[in-house]
């Protein structure tokens, strides 16, 4: 990351990302002019609350967003190519071979009818020209990579025989088995034990470290990510608010938004005879996607809103204050300061 | 040495093993009416396939039939003869061969029509409920259409369109009998690609046909096992109906229902026994695939264990 050569190419190059949905009750603009970059080997987190728009994005990337939703405008330049001009046709051979993805309930991830060797072994016969023993050979090596003991046994067993954490690790390996060059990992362990949850991330981490694969981690859990990311964005109601380098995020942050992300976070405190102070949280709720107030979005909840933040769309701009390569962007007119 | 793994231990069971082991063979041996039933099923499936080689006459060979012989009553009536069990009928045909021979027609057509019907009405219940959209609302419409005509008369409308015919009314069945796949799988098609294993699979880069076939069909079969073994049940008597009407199968094929109703005309004269036991056939075999499916109802859903 720190090679500047890396950081001019990158793997994958959203830009002005718009996926709107015609719906019934009006129109969703789910993903609302997103722009990112990401370098081959990068680890991104993409934060936000429910609703914000973030398994959109992935799904735009992957080209599967269905009607009545559609992508509007703008550019997912994936190794030189455009996704969003491909055909159906070709989408099929990136996805799961180039780029694949990882989704968040490990029960319902797996079908309850095949082996998990079986299901393993389906994208490697999708994608490559392996014979059925290489193919299993490498299930094998796979399962043992993500820690799943006895692997030859485990290849014939039925989903229903592995615990949830299990599944998940399966669903890992299914996924990184043909070698992706991006991992989209959409809410990986929101629907696990909290203890499994960390030992999870780490491996994920492991593996796309190992393989050199890019990874978009999309979460709300902003813990995890801090401990995961190269890079965070920070999604509000569909657009970027806030995006730069991880430890500049957390540390600094700039956005009303990121920072009640952050002060939502429970921290471990001293011990102490006294009332532990409240948890602090963001007030109301995410509005109606399909009315927007006018100028910012975060308006309503913001308490350093002032007249021009209802009237004016916030510009997305670079800080001064970035230091690393990747620049610290947020869209706000009242950007908080740097505390020392 | 370690104590021995769980997940290696002893040899592996055969599927047979694992089946008298199961909780469903459990469930069955306990339940009289399944029993009962399946007996009644394989009872007949026994009696369809070699039964014409025990009866001692074949009743649509001309040459075995003896007029001298028409309308005896059964064996153990006055006039009766050990010769015909059940007695003869206009022609000196066996009641009871002409019953086997008929049982054969009424169970093919029952049983050839409910594939049919499941293979027509699953596939457009799968495409429906996984392209959706308009082809849905199409497949959709026609289904809630034909459901709101009485099965026998749209039946009986096809049947005074096309002519009679065995291969007939395998299609005057069949476009009766897809609705109600059709919409069991479509509802299921609907859950399942909801989850997130068809998603898997579509982000895997599977085609949609595969992601069909391999992800979706086996996932929904399970409830079509038990409309499929009821309707044959309905089937076999759609078609007697259509039979006894006179727009059913051709007088050289006769089923069970144009077998009571070449008694029935004599039904009054105190002939019964030519129109009665085939009657009762069609209820016993009726009575124990209901009986079946029942038990397969109570055992595959899911909401009632």
């Amino acid at each position: 990351m720190s090679n500047s050569e890396q950081v001019s190419s990158p793997l994958l190059r959203v830009q002005e990302l718009r996926t709107w949905f015609h719906t019934f009750g009006g129109l969703v603009k789910a993903v609302d002019g997103v722009s990112f970059d990401l370098a081959p080997g990068e680890i991104m987190g993409l934060v936000g609350e429910s609703g914000g728009g973030k398994s959109m994005i992935g799904f735009s990337i992957m080209g599967l967003i269905d009607p009545p939703g559609r992508i509007e405008g703008g550019r997912i330049e994936f190794d030189g190519r455009n996704l969003v001009s491909l055909s159906e046709d070709e989408m099929r051979g990136i996805r799961g071979k180039e780029i694949a993805m990882i989704f968040q309930d490990p029960m319902t991830a797996l079908n309850p009818l095949y082996t998990i060797g079986n299901q393993i072994e389906e994208t490697l016969a999708l994608h490559t020209a392996l014979s059925a023993r290489e193919r299993r050979a490498k299930a094998i090596e796979m399962l043992h990579r993500v820690g799943i003991p006895q692997p030859e046994q485990r290849l014939n067993h039925y989903p229903h025989q592995f615990s949830g954490g299990m599944r998940q690790r399966v669903v890992i390996a299914i996924a990184m088995i043909a070698k992706p060059r991006l991992l989209i990992a959409d809410e990986p362990t929101t629907a696990l034990d909290v203890t499994i949850q960390a030992q999870l991330l780490r491996l994920m981490r492991q593996q796309v470290v190992e393989s050199g694969t890019s990874m978009i981690l999309i979460t709300h859990d902003l813990a995890a990510v801090s401990q995961m990311a190269d890079t965070i964005v920070v999604l509000y109601c569909g657009r970027i608010v806030e995006k730069g380098p991880a430890e500049a995020i957390i540390a600094r942050p700039r956005h009303p938004y990121t920072r009640g992300l952050i002060d939502s976070i429970p921290h471990e405190t001293a011990e102490t005879d006294g009332p532990k102070p409240r948890l602090s949280q963001i007030p109301g709720n995410v509005p109606d996607i399909r009315r927007l107030p006018p100028g910012c979005a975060f308006a309503p909840r913001c308490r350093f809103a002032t007249e021009i933040c209802r009237t004016t769309d916030p510009v997305l701009a670079e800080q001064p204050a970035g230091r690393s390569s990747h620049p610290h962007a947020v869209a706000c007119h009242h950007p908080l300061a740097v505390s020392p | 040495m370690a104590a021995p793994h769980p997940l290696s231990s002893a040899p592996v069971p055969s599927r047979l093993q694992r089946f008298f082991a199961s909780e469903f063979f459990h469930n069955y041996r306990r339940n009289l009416s399944a029993v009962l039933g399946s007996l009644i099923v394989l009872g007949f499936l026994f009696m369809v396939t070699i039964g014409p080689f025990l009866v001692s006459q074949n009743p649509y060979d001309v040459a075995q039939l003896d007029l001298m012989a028409a309308f005896k009553p059964p064996a153990w009536l006055a006039g009766g003869s050990s010769e015909f069990w059940l007695g003869t009928d206009g022609q000196g045909r066996d009641v009871l061969a002409s019953i086997v021979y008929g049982s054969r027609i009424s169970l093919i057509i029952g049983l050839v029509a409910m594939g049919g019907a499941c293979l027509l009405g699953t596939t457009l219940g799968l495409i429906a409920g996984f392209y959706g959209g308009r082809l849905d609302a199409i497949i959709m419409r026609i289904a809630d259409i034909q459901l709101s005509f009485p099965s026998v008369l749209t039946a009986l409308f096809l049947m005074s369109a096309f002519g009679t015919g065995l291969d007939k009314v395998l299609i005057a069945l069949i476009s009766v009998g897809w609705v109600v796949y059709a919409r069991t799988v479509r509802g299921s098609t609907l859950r399942e690609t909801q989850k997130e294993y068809v998603q898997a699979a579509r982000v895997s880069g599977l085609p949609n046909r595969k992601i069909i076939l391999r992800h979706v069909l086996p996932n929904v079969l399970t409830p079509l096992i038990v409309v499929a073994t009821i309707q044959v049940g309905t089937f076999v008597l759609i078609e007697a109906s259509l039979s006894f009407l006179g727009v059913g199968v051709p007088v050289t094929q006769p089923s069970l229902g144009l077998l009571i109703k070449n008694g029935f005309d004599v039904l009054f004269s105190g002939l019964w026994w030519v129109s009665i036991f085939p009657g009762l056939f069609i209820m016993l075999l009726v009575f124990g695939i209901n009986l079946l499916g029942d038990f397969l109802r109570d055992e595959l859903n899911p909401r009632l264990k």
